[in-house]
């Protein structure tokens, strides 16, 4: 009977818990998004490297023409494996602004690791005029921001298809099976087998393609995920032993009043 | 100290020449100086050494100790993540992901901080359910218990505030939903609304007070908590059995016994909280608040934060907007008159036959709330609220004011020992002790 | 060690035998264990406590973001010689100085031995770009920014720069040679990415 209680606390506990999905995922018709599987995916999966870096070469090459990351800086990279020399090379690819400068102009300069990924927009205004009004969302913690995470990314990517029979498509629009309302008014981004071309020799399908994406963008999205799993199991283990002296300690002093 | 009183004892009364010091037992010289002149460590020794206890709390006692060490996380957090984070609409969303990625441990603290916010809700809603059974709130506890309200309506306004800080999507609207709730109020509804935003709307403003009074709230928090142990220092603690220790037979003192007991619990408690931390720290928070505030655009199922959600269902419950708000509110403010609406002189559930059926309804009644809380507001959802919400207030307002006259409870144990201890010369227990005797630890 | 955790509880009140008349026996082979378990548990808790507190610190150490933003480039072409420019770098003022022949003369005949922070001429500049001298300009007593760099300010006694808080006076090669300042002036890292253009960091 003594140990009922500890689990009834847990399932109080878990009660509660358990309830909040039903509140988090009220939002509306459910589209039930195809389970993806991913490196990252249980509680001891980490970031695919590779996949993460082809991800990131998707993103420079297609993504990046329309899609901001103005959260990341190219000396976050390292998380992807990226080395600093190779980070240095990469971000002088790219011009930014900076200024102003003794004239008081501001000038056009080489990017460097510590900048910011460069903007496709000045700004929300130009994005917008730019693409029939519609904004292209930053992508920093997309894989956050919506429901299904990576899993949805990768459904979004590959979900284009022919509007079915009787659903009609608002000019300028595009079905796709996976996004809230079928109507979506970006084009498909990652249209062609061959669209980059991976160095690595991976064969560049549209699935693999829209997967690397998802890999990398949940990586922008939670760079911090393996540290964090990492540290949880330590902090785990550490608790388990501590509750488990606690606990002795406890039975015994209280051995002598039972 | 001056010149010219060399011979004076420092420490007496030049007058009466009368020591005013406390007689302090602590040994340590340094200790006991200090104790003598400002007794804080006799204070801690009695009231949290020696203290005495009953000696039959379960784990649901644990709870208060949680919610004081969840009080502690939070502040420590808070504390350090505020000196990251930017009130301005145009950083603040910005700031805090710098936080999650460039500050060292950044994701840590702030996971930590925004989890530790659904615990304290936890916590409090498990150790306020406990008062509700165990009867914690009947006299002499009255204050105590009231207390312990004002503490629960501080931490939602705090837990509110402190969801606006990110600055996203769930942040900008809920804020905006919850300032217009004032807007109800006849008359100086709207000035009252625009008072808080300090604009005509919600924005930078209303952001940088919010963020002033997240700070601030936490230490009337810690004040008020204060208050509430000294409340319950003075009338002693409730126990399961819901009646008062008669002898020392029916106590034991807080250290090592309870010091212990909460030490177990906390460890526990820790570790929900660090799965929650390290492998699920979205899990009870919603995607949209990752968007950055767009005050054009509103998301399209807003839902307050998980904890919030039964008030919510009451409120939404009532198809009137002064009604709805008065509703709410008043689900707060009945359970200031609880200890008078229930007059029954037996505290605990467990040996009230049909209260105590009545109030495990009144349990999934909550629990039903806070799930059609988190619904779109459409039938069925609506009329579930509405039965849900009027048994909410038909328990206390009808159901505990008639049993107090009607039930028949069952017979009281003569005393807490009697009912625990096996019946070694304890004499014979007394018929409602048997229900439950073993529920010692 | 035995003796330690042989010694009898020391909580006086834990031993409820003494305030509980009518309690059960106490156990009697209890006391080395329970305080082995005493102090396997206090310690756990002490270092998870100190574990726990190392992130909490750790936050208020420089974020990734500042430590990146480390290097600042300099034209160099624009400055004559006498003159000198102020940049900023992690907060803080670089003075880059472009000296002059008299002025570098006068940094290599002071016998090393006769300054509080001996340092040669040469050492604190880049080998073959004497006249350029770059220092963080900063004081190295309380940390005032000297004066020195427009060509009405006063230079001090050594023609380098005086700081005015507490009269450090500094010579040409930015070494200390009068005032409280304890050393001379710091040399960041830098390096010429070509011959009139320095990248500070």
């Amino acid at each position: 009977m003594r140990r009922v209680f500890p689990a009834l606390k847990a399932a109080a506990v878990a009660a509660v818990i358990a309830l909040t999905p039903a509140a988090s995922q009220a939002a509306g018709e459910a589209i039930h998004v195809p389970d993806t599987k991913f490196s990252f995916d249980g509680i001891f999966g980490t970031f695919d490297r590779a996949s993460a870096q082809r991800g990131f070469q998707v993103y420079k090459e297609v993504c990046s023409a329309c899609h901001s990351m103005r959260q990341l800086s190219y000396r976050h990279l390292t998380g992807i494996g990226l080395t600093a020399a190779q980070i240095e090379a990469l971000a002088s690819q790219f011009q930014v602004q900076d200024g102003p400068n003794d004239n008081g102009e501001m000038f056009e300069r080489p990017a460097r690791p510590s900048d910011r990924f460069r903007r496709p927009f000045a700004n929300d205004a130009a994005a917008r005029a730019a693409n029939n009004g519609a904004l292209p969302p930053d992508l920093s913690v997309m894989v956050k921001a919506r429901e299904g995470g990576a899993d949805y990314m990768h459904a979004l990517l590959t979900g284009y298809a022919d509007p079915p029979e009787g659903v009609s498509v608002m000019e300028g629009m595009y079905y796709n099976k996976y996004f809230p309302g079928h109507q979506i008014a970006m084009a498909p981004p990652i249209n062609s087998d061959g669209q980059v071309t991976y160095a690595d020799g991976t064969t560049a399908t549209i699935d693999q393609m829209s997967k690397d994406v998802s890999t990398f963008l949940a990586w922008a999205a939670e760079p911090e995920l393996e540290q964090r799993r990492a540290m949880g199991v330590r902090m785990i283990i550490f608790l388990s032993i501590l509750g488990a002296l606690v606990y002795a300690v406890k039975r015994k002093i209280w051995a002598d009043v039972h | 100290m001056a010149a010219g009183h060399h011979d004076s004892d420092e420490v007496s009364d030049a007058s009466t020449g009368v020591h005013h010091l406390h007689d302090s037992k602590v040994k340590n010289p340094v200790l006991r100086w200090i104790d003598q002149r400002m007794p804080v460590i006799s204070m801690i020794q009695l009231e949290y050494g020696s203290f005495p206890t009953p000696r039959n709390f379960n784990y649901f006692w644990n709870f208060g100790a949680l919610a004081m060490i969840t009080l502690a996380i939070m502040i420590a957090t808070g504390v350090v993540l505020s000196m990251q984070y930017a009130a301005n609409t145009m950083l603040a969303f910005d700031s805090v992901e710098r936080i999650m990625r460039d500050v060292n441990y950044g994701w840590l603290l702030r996971y930590a901080h925004a989890n530790g916010a659904s615990m304290f809700f936890i916590v409090v809603y498990i150790h306020i359910w406990r008062g509700l059974y165990y009867g914690s709130y009947k006299t002499p506890r009255e204050l105590l218990w009231m207390l312990g309200v004002v503490l629960f309506i501080l931490m939602m306004a705090t837990a509110f505030m402190g969801y606006v800080l990110p600055w996203g999507q769930m942040s900008f609207w809920g804020a905006t939903v919850i300032t217009n709730l004032f807007s109800a109020l006849p008359l100086v509804g709207q000035h009252i609304v625009t008072w808080l935003w300090g604009g005509f709307s919600v924005d930078n403003p209303t952001l940088n007070r919010f963020f002033s009074l997240h700070y601030l709230l936490p230490f009337v928090i810690v004040g008020v908590t204060f208050l509430h142990v000294v409340a319950l220092h003075i009338t002693g603690s409730n126990n399961p059995l819901g009646i008062e220790p008669k002898t020392k037979k029916d106590t034991v003192p807080f250290h090592p016994y309870y010091t212990m007991k909460d030490s177990v619990g906390i460890v526990v408690y820790l570790i929900v909280f660090a799965v929650l931390v390290f492998f699920m720290p979205n899990y009870l928070g919603h995607p949209d608040n990752y968007i950055p505030a767009n005050p054009l655009v509103t998301p399209a199922h807003i839902v307050p934060e998980w904890y919030f959600l039964p008030f919510y269902a009451i409120l939404r419950a009532v198809p009137d907007k002064l009604g709805g708000v008065a509703m709410m509110g008043g689900a707060l403010v009945v359970l200031f008159f609880l200890p008078w609406l229930d007059s029954s002189p037996v505290r605990s559930m467990r040996f009230r036959p049909i209260a105590k059926w009545l109030f495990l309804l009144w349990t999934v009644n909550f629990f039903v709330l806070t799930w059609v809380g988190g619904k779109p507001a459409e039938p069925p959802y609506i009329q579930i609220a509405q039965i849900c919400t009027a048994y909410y207030f038909a328990y206390f307002l009808v159901i505990l004011p008639l049993l107090a006259k009607f039930e028949r409870p069952l017979p009281l144990p003569e005393s807490i020992a009697a009912a625990v201890l096996p019946r070694r010369g304890g004499g014979p227990l007394p018929a409602g002790a048997t229900a439950k005797p073993m529920e010692k630890a | 060690m035995a003796d330690v955790l042989a010694s009898p509880p020391t909580t006086g009140p834990a031993d409820p035998g003494a305030h509980h008349a009518g309690s059960p026996q106490p156990q009697k082979e209890a006391p080395v264990r329970r305080d082995f378990l005493k102090l396997a548990a206090g310690a756990f808790a002490a270092v998870g406590t100190g574990v726990i507190a190392w992130p909490f610190i750790h936050s208020m150490n420089p974020s990734q973001d500042v430590l990146a933003l480390a290097s600042t480039d300099v034209d160099l072409t624009p400055i004559a010689a006498g003159q000198a420019v102020t940049v900023m770098w992690r907060g803080k003022p670089v003075f880059v100085r472009h000296r002059t022949p008299e002025e570098i003369q006068e940094a290599r005949a002071v016998p090393v031995t006769e300054l509080r922070d001996p340092a040669t001429d040469q050492s604190r500049v880049k080998p073959g770009q004497d006249e350029w001298l770059v220092v963080l300009g900063v004081c190295t007593h309380l940390g005032c920014v000297p004066l020195g760099q427009k060509p009405t300010d006063a230079r001090g006694e050594y023609g380098g720069w005086f700081c005015p808080c507490h009269g450090s006076h500094y010579d040409t090669a930015g070494r200390i040679r009068r005032g409280p300042a304890p050393t001379n002036l710091a040399i960041p890292d830098y390096s010429f990415t070509s011959d009139t253009r320095i990248r500070v960091g």
